[in-house]
């Protein structure tokens, strides 16, 4: 078997790709639509913000390749119950585990740092940043709901 | 350079036809190289790329216009490109060939010159559910410019066409008619006549997408009784950016001219001016010459083999692939059974982007993805499809090849 193949598609995301987790709608929350068009990736992040502006809960739906539902799994596991600044920073550390070399990914990313062999596949790193394009967006609404709260 | 006989007496020695393509011989990811993305774009063998250069190294020069020998002779190639171009789809005149970058280049002067002169608000302009979105999108946009209406022939689960709807849609409303050959995804090859000949009885205008059959198989421009006709170079062995659209003489003469510029013109005052017949209407600036000495040459190459015999070779290959794809579990084949020179199909368990980077690991290239197929693919539920398409270049021993990929997939992907 070939290495590269196996360091992209380890057993770890292949499960979170067929049984992915946190697969589901939350009512009431921030929903945000995310989609690669030119491979037709598309997913819904519905975020639910606590009174800090952390992530209290998160859920996705959606359909894709093993690559962007296997991230998009990881990522409702790992950033769950989060501060939103953890948040923002495991979506850094995620991005540039997938983009340039990192010799010591931080730990914080757990299991995401499985994700590490898309780098070798450059025309992959926008399935494997679906979900996290989606969170940052997500972040970008709940922080403006938090801050016309605070204004009123 | 090797001799291909004009006249192929017996079955083309495709091992020695192979081995006119030097792309081919090379190893990817350190397997040998497996090209099954022809539909995308094909390989170029050494007599189109010798032509090419040829004419860098001895002819080049802007056409038309020059008095110097270089200029004479870079003119002579290219309207000979533009003579051989008429003969390959069978054109009663050269005249009737404008060279373009392309199919969606061809699409979009017809839909843009043509369609701007003559559709209106109220008419139809008829696709098929199967087009590419370069035979699809033009026509939106003309049908957004002038408020016509865009109207379907849906197409079948089993990837044909609907034709016992076509007499309720060909209304007289329809002004032009627009359809592919073969489709990329599924590989349906469509009974061009028998659509022309309906549109015709209704007065409509006929556009055929030959992108996929120009490189295939025999067209007779005037059999199939089509007014427009397109296809690309790049697919059909020749140079990217070159190709050309077929108009009846009649149509292409009562289109307005497209781009303007140097090239196009009669004469030219500060006010307005007057502008040359069909095809040069339509040829603004300096074109791709070395394009079109490229397509050329593609051309003699094609025909030296022989249309009939690629088409024979290809659907042959085509016909095991289907056969032998549909034996492994949970895949699933698309498309009619009579096919084209690909096969697009869907794996239960892996996406078709997992399974082209798998592939691509095993030096196979196959296409995956929605093939610029997107309402299609919606309609058929499908997130997109893998696609193996060939030539005359590829082998059986290619596909079995693939086979053992393809099996190691579903092994690597299942659950």
């Amino acid at each position: 078997m070939n290495t590269e193949l196996e360091e992209l598609y380890q057993e770890v995301i292949l499960d979170h790709s067929r049984r992915p987790r946190n697969f589901g709608e939350i009512a009431g929350a921030v929903r945000v639509h995310g989609d690669n068009p030119s491979c037709g990736d598309e997913i819904f992040l519905d975020v639910k913000f606590g009174a800090e502006g952390g992530v209290e809960d998160v859920k996705f739906t959606g359909q894709g390749c093993a690559i962007s539902q296997a991230s998009a799994s990881l990522m409702t596991l790992k950033i769950k119950g989060r501060s939103r600044t953890e948040a923002e920073e495991l979506l850094r550390a995620f991005h540039d585990l997938v983009t340039i070399e990192v010799a010591e990914p931080i730990k914080q990313l757990g299991d995401l740092r499985l994700l590490q062999g898309v780098r070798k596949f450059p025309q992959r790193v926008k399935c494997a940043m679906l979900a996290w394009r989606a969170l940052e967006q997500a972040l970008g609404q709940g922080g403006e709901a938090s801050v016309s709260t605070e204004s009123v | 350079m090797r001799q291909i006989p004009l006249m192929p007496a017996t079955t083309p020695d495709w091992a020695t036809i192979r081995a006119d393509f030097p792309i081919l011989d090379q190893e990817v990811h350190g397997k040998p190289l497996i090209y099954f993305d022809n539909a995308a774009s094909a390989q170029r063998p050494r007599a189109v790329m010798d032509a090419l250069r040829r004419y860098d190294e001895h002819d080049h020069a802007n056409v038309h216009r020059g008095l110097h020998a270089l200029s004479t002779r870079a003119t002579e190639a290219y309207e000979s490109a533009r003579a051989k171009v008429a003969r390959y789809l069978g054109a009663a005149s050269a005249d009737e060939i404008v060279f373009t970058r392309g199919t969606t280049e061809g699409i979009n002067l017809v839909a843009q010159a043509w369609g701007g002169k003559f559709v209106r608000e109220g008419d139809v302009i008829l696709l098929t559910e199967m087009e590419h979105h370069s035979n699809l999108v033009p026509w939106q946009m003309l049908a957004e410019r002038t408020g016509a209406q865009l109207r379907f022939v849906p197409v079948r689960d089993d990837g044909t066409l609907m034709l016992e709807q076509l007499p309720a849609l060909l209304t007289p409303e329809v002004k032009l008619f627009a359809f592919t050959h073969i489709s990329n995804s599924l590989g349906t090859i469509n009974p061009v006549a028998e659509l022309c000949a309906a549109a015709r009885a209704v007065g409509a205008v006929t556009l055929v997408d030959a992108a996929q059959s120009a490189g295939h198989l025999p067209i007779d421009v005037q059999t199939l009784g089509c007014d427009f006709l397109v296809f690309s170079g790049h697919k059909m062995c020749a140079p990217t950016g070159s190709g050309a659209l077929y108009g009846r003489a009649e149509v292409l003469e009562a289109t307005p001219p497209w781009h303007g510029g140097g090239e196009m013109i009669q004469s030219v005052s500060y006010e307005r001016s007057t502008y040359k017949n069909a095809p040069h209407k339509f040829e603004a600036g300096t074109p791709n010459i070395s394009g079109a000495v490229g397509l050329g040459a593609a051309i003699d190459y094609l025909e030296a083999i022989g249309r009939a015999e690629i088409f024979e070779h290809d659907t042959k290959l085509a016909a095991h692939a289907q056969e032998r794809i549909a034996e492994l579990p949970g895949v699933r084949v698309l498309g009619p059974r009579e096919r084209a020179g690909l096969v697009g199909f869907v794996m239960e368990a892996a996406h078709p982007h997992d399974l082209t980077t798998y592939a691509d690991q095993f030096g196979l290239a196959l296409r995956g993805g929605h093939h610029c197929n997107q309402p299609l693919m919606r309609k058929m539920r499908l997130p997109g499809t893998t696609r193996a398409s060939f030539y005359f270049y590829n082998t059986t021993a290619e596909i079995d090849q693939m086979m053992d990929i393809l099996a190691g997939a579903v092994r690597f992907f299942a659950a």
